[in-house]
């Protein structure tokens, strides 16, 4: 094993987060070396015209997203299941290379609202605490939207994105949304125009008095330069933005908005082709002394630094804490233990209305992230006692792009192949758009992570193994929301909709994409007891150990949790900056 | 053309493949594959007889598949996407060459699946468990298929069994109805499908979808990727035909 010469920081991982973390910490003058297990990657010359508008290579041989051929992780439904490989993907899709997820998301970049800080007071206080099931662990966020917002709103900067503001200062602006918390500022470019799906979508909410507004987007609607001084371009549309990287510089993307200033840093030094095994620990476990990672050439490296910092994708996180003993792994049965508690989930249906030809849908036209949204069924928003479930939801349309290798959906009962399926394919592709409910998911005393005890990774480590479920309360508010959704589409008349309302008993299906929101088992808490981490994103056990991502949500909310993940990212930063470096050691004390 | 010449001019080219069929000679030579490449060629890198843009041109000759396997792909192709009234299918646009030539990449080697064992059976929401990548799918699926169908069909495969026969037994099998040994049948299935779409709808420099024909179809421009003069535009049906990543226009 080599040891390379030691850093101030090692990050894990070249996503938003990572990127993040590389220029916060450059910017406090750190040497910070960064480990990307996959390639490296840049508009320039992965994302170029015409090579990325490639269905079969991006959606089917999904260039751009992880192959799990070495690293993948094992799933079940309950703690009495034999899990089993997540062999092919389906049910959510995480990236690798350089800008990880950051490259092939959508750009929805929503903030959470203040009550989803709060949930469990929150609803304490509304309902009583009788009211919040027993099996049910929902926490606190240990930090306030107040706090967060000048960081919410610098990744907005960062980003070019594009929305309406709502409330700025408290103040109401119109055509926003009308609920969220307050801004301090505009969003930094106008929301992008509408396609027909929005605007249809848009005037069926207003007809049932409900709020709409654009969806934040990360696609840039007009020319940008961000604070970094990272230039992006308006976005055209191309219709090729989830599954793949931007080829306009138009989609916010840690390759687009922070590498390149990163790239000329002499205290920056990026290693991709680098999968790291695990963190390496002093002998009383206090303290981490480094990273052990797997270089280009297959050779077992080590990488020491004062600080580490694990920036890799949401659960890949908790599997290294769990692989390197950073805090004392959960145990669903007694409910002690902190890492990998609280893994929940993003509660999403996609609802597809089909029209005659008069109505030119043109689903092959991309917006990326954009759309129309209502937040009528999200946050204090609804009366969760009357209709007997926890957690909001957001109801859209959207329109990220899609070509017929990705699919055509067609009307329910429609043969899939044949001169039948031909006709309803002509008939249809063109003349239909999708509507779809996104929810929250709540989090359970037995929805978790562990380490497997049968399967090994190509690496030779325990796989990480997900337990999770649907459970009741995510099915009412699944069904609720639906039917919601329908009242609204109906209004339109369409020829035919489809959507599957989930049904009672209805497991998880890891065949199916719904969504790559998948969160906690490493959460931050106001206690060691009941987090992984502390306010700051910091182990509470190996207190130079930050961890960063949506694992740290103590459960979801019904939105895109990218805005919350850079937020929280930039929140962790200033407090290293600002506290740990003048003083290393544990920035909360229990 | 009047809609009834088109007709009969896709009949014909069928009765031509079905003949070809038999003449296709068994010899799989390992050659590269042209497409499958990780630097996709540029708006002049491909010329036009690198692509055969006719249905009329040479017959291609199968690498991955032997004589039996291409003629089940074949016959299963006219079936999945039928030429009919509303014109060409799957033979036509090439699909068959596209499943052998998508069969010798990495991705049908199980390039992105996790293949290693233990292999434990589990319900349907957790997908495929079992050890085959997606070219043994396919290869195993149709002769189990085959053998399926001979013991049914006084000793017939599938490609010599009527069209009408062939489309109850893949309604069969897509409804897992059928046993096939070696692969769940609506595994089988739904790759056979898959594969059969992507051939139909890919870029044409991998194979299939020649002229454009399935995204003339449906109405995909394919790889045009710049919308912002019609994202607004919402009362008229996009007028340009499709592009593809070589620069030709369908």
């Amino acid at each position: 094993m080599a040891i390379q010469e030691k850093v101030d920081a090692v990050i894990v991982g070249m996503g938003w987060t990572g990127a993040i973390l590389a220029k916060e910490l450059t910017d406090a003058g750190l040497k910070v070396v960064a480990l990307e297990r996959g390639a490296d990657r840049d508009t320039y010359p992965d994302f170029v015209y015409p090579k990325v508008n490639d269905e079969l290579a991006g959606s089917v041989h999904r260039k751009y997203l992880q192959s799990l051929s070495k690293e993948t992780l094992t799933i079940r439904h309950n703690v009495s299941q034999q899990a089993v490989p997540y062999r092919q993907m389906g049910s959510f899709k995480p990236g690798d290379g350089v800008g990880g997820a950051g490259t092939h998301w959508s750009g929805c970049h929503f903030r959470a609202l203040p009550e989803d800080f709060n949930l469990r007071s929150n609803y304490e206080s509304r309902y009583g605490k009788s009211f919040i099931p027993k099996e049910m662990t929902i926490q606190d966020f240990p930090v306030t939207y107040e706090e967060l917002e000048p960081h919410f709103d610098h990744f907005e900067q960062v980003c070019g994105t594009a929305g309406q503001a709502g409330i700025i200062n408290g103040l109401p602006i119109a055509g926003g949304n009308p609920f969220e918390g307050s801004r301090s500022r505009h969003f930094p470019l106008a929301a992008n125009p509408d396609y027909l799906g929005g605007k249809q979508f848009a005037q069926a909410a207003r007809n049932f008095g409900y709020h709409p507004y654009p969806i934040p987007a990360a696609n840039a609607s007009g020319p940008y330069k961000n604070p970094y001084g990272c230039q992006l371009g308006p976005c055209n549309f191309c219709g090729f933005c989830s599954d793949y990287g931007c080829l306009n510089y138009s989609k916010a993307s840690p390759n687009a908005c922070i590498l390149p200033v990163l790239r000329q840093r002499k205290l920056f030094e990026l290693r991709p082709n680098s999968q790291v095994l695990r963190v390496e620990l002093d002998s009383d476990k206090k303290k981490a002394t480094g990273v052990t990672y797997l270089d280009a050439s297959g050779h077992e490296q080590t990488q020491p630094a004062d600080l580490v910092i694990l920036a890799a994708f949401s659960y890949l996180n908790v599997h290294l804490m769990l692989l390197s003993g950073i805090g004392k792994p959960y145990d669903p049965n007694t409910g002690e233990g902190v890492v990998g508690k609280n893994y929940t989930y993003q509660n999403l249906t996609r609802m597809t209305l089909f029209f005659d030809k008069s109505v030119q849908g043109n689903p092959f036209i991309g917006i990326g992230g954009a759309g129309q949204v209502i937040d009528d069924f999200n946050g204090n928003q609804i009366d969760n006692a009357k209709l007997g479930y926890l957690g909001g939801s957001v109801l859209w349309a959207r329109q990220p792009g899609g070509g017929p290798v990705r699919g055509i959906s067609l009307p329910p009962g429609t043969p899939k192949w044949g001169s039948a399926w031909k006709k309803a394919a002509q008939d249809h592709f063109r003349h239909q758009f999708y509507w779809e409910v996104q929810g929250a998911n709540m989090a359970y005393q037995d929805c978790y992570l562990d380490l497997d005890p049968t399967y090994k990774d190509a690496f030779g480590r325990p796989m990480l193994r997900m337990t999770f479920d649907w459970k009741d309360n995510e099915i009412k508010a699944n069904q609720y929301m639906v039917g919601k959704l329908e009242e609204m589409a109906r209004s339109l008349n369409p020829l035919a909709i489809s959507a599957d309302a989930k049904k009672p008993g209805e497991h998880y299906n890891t065949t199916r994409y719904q969504s790559t929101h998948t969160c906690g088992g490493a959460i931050m808490g106001d206690n060691p007891k009941n987090s992984a981490v502390n306010r700051y994103l910091q182990s509470w056990d190996v207190s130079n150990v930050f961890v960063m991502g949506a694992c740290a949500f103590p459960q979801n909310n019904g939105y895109n949790p990218t805005g919350m993940v850079g937020a929280l990212a930039y929140w962790s930063a200033k407090a290293i900056r600002e506290q740990y470096l003048k003083a290393p050691g544990p920035l909360v004390h229990a | 053309m009047n809609p009834e010449d088109k007709q009969e001019t896709y009949e014909s080219r069928r009765a031509f493949f079905k003949k070809t069929l038999t003449l296709i000679p068994l010899t799989v030579v390992a050659s590269q594959v042209p497409g499958f490449v990780d630097a996709a060629p540029g708006p002049s890198s491909q010329s036009p007889s690198a692509t055969p843009h006719s249905t009329t041109a040479q017959p291609y000759a199968p690498v991955f598949f032997n004589e039996l396997e291409w003629a089940f792909v074949n016959a299963a192709c006219a079936r999945l996407i039928p030429s009919d009234a509303l014109g060409p299918g799957a033979i036509e646009a090439g699909v068959p060459e596209f499943i052998d030539r998508h069969m010798q990449t990495g991705y049908a080697a199980g390039d992105i699946w996790y293949l290693q064992g233990p292999f434990h059976e589990a319900g349907p929401e957790f997908g495929y468990q079992g050890k085959l990548p997606p070219r043994d799918i396919l290869r195993v699926g149709i002769s189990a298929l085959d053998n399926w169908c001979k013991g049914q069909y006084a000793g017939k495969r599938f490609s010599e069994l009527p069209g009408s026969e062939q489309e109850a037994i893949l309604k069969k099998i897509e409804a897992g109805e059928i046993k096939t040994e070696g692969v769940p049948s609506k595994v089988f299935f739904s790759h056979l499908l898959n594969e059969t779409l992507y051939g139909f709808f890919s870029d044409p420099q991998y194979g299939g979808n020649k002229d454009m024909i399935g995204w003339k179809l449906v109405g995909y421009p394919g790889v045009r990727a710049d919308f912002m003069d019609w994202v607004e535009q919402t009362s008229k049906p996009y007028p340009l035909p499709p592009v593809s990543m070589s620069g030709r226009r369908g």
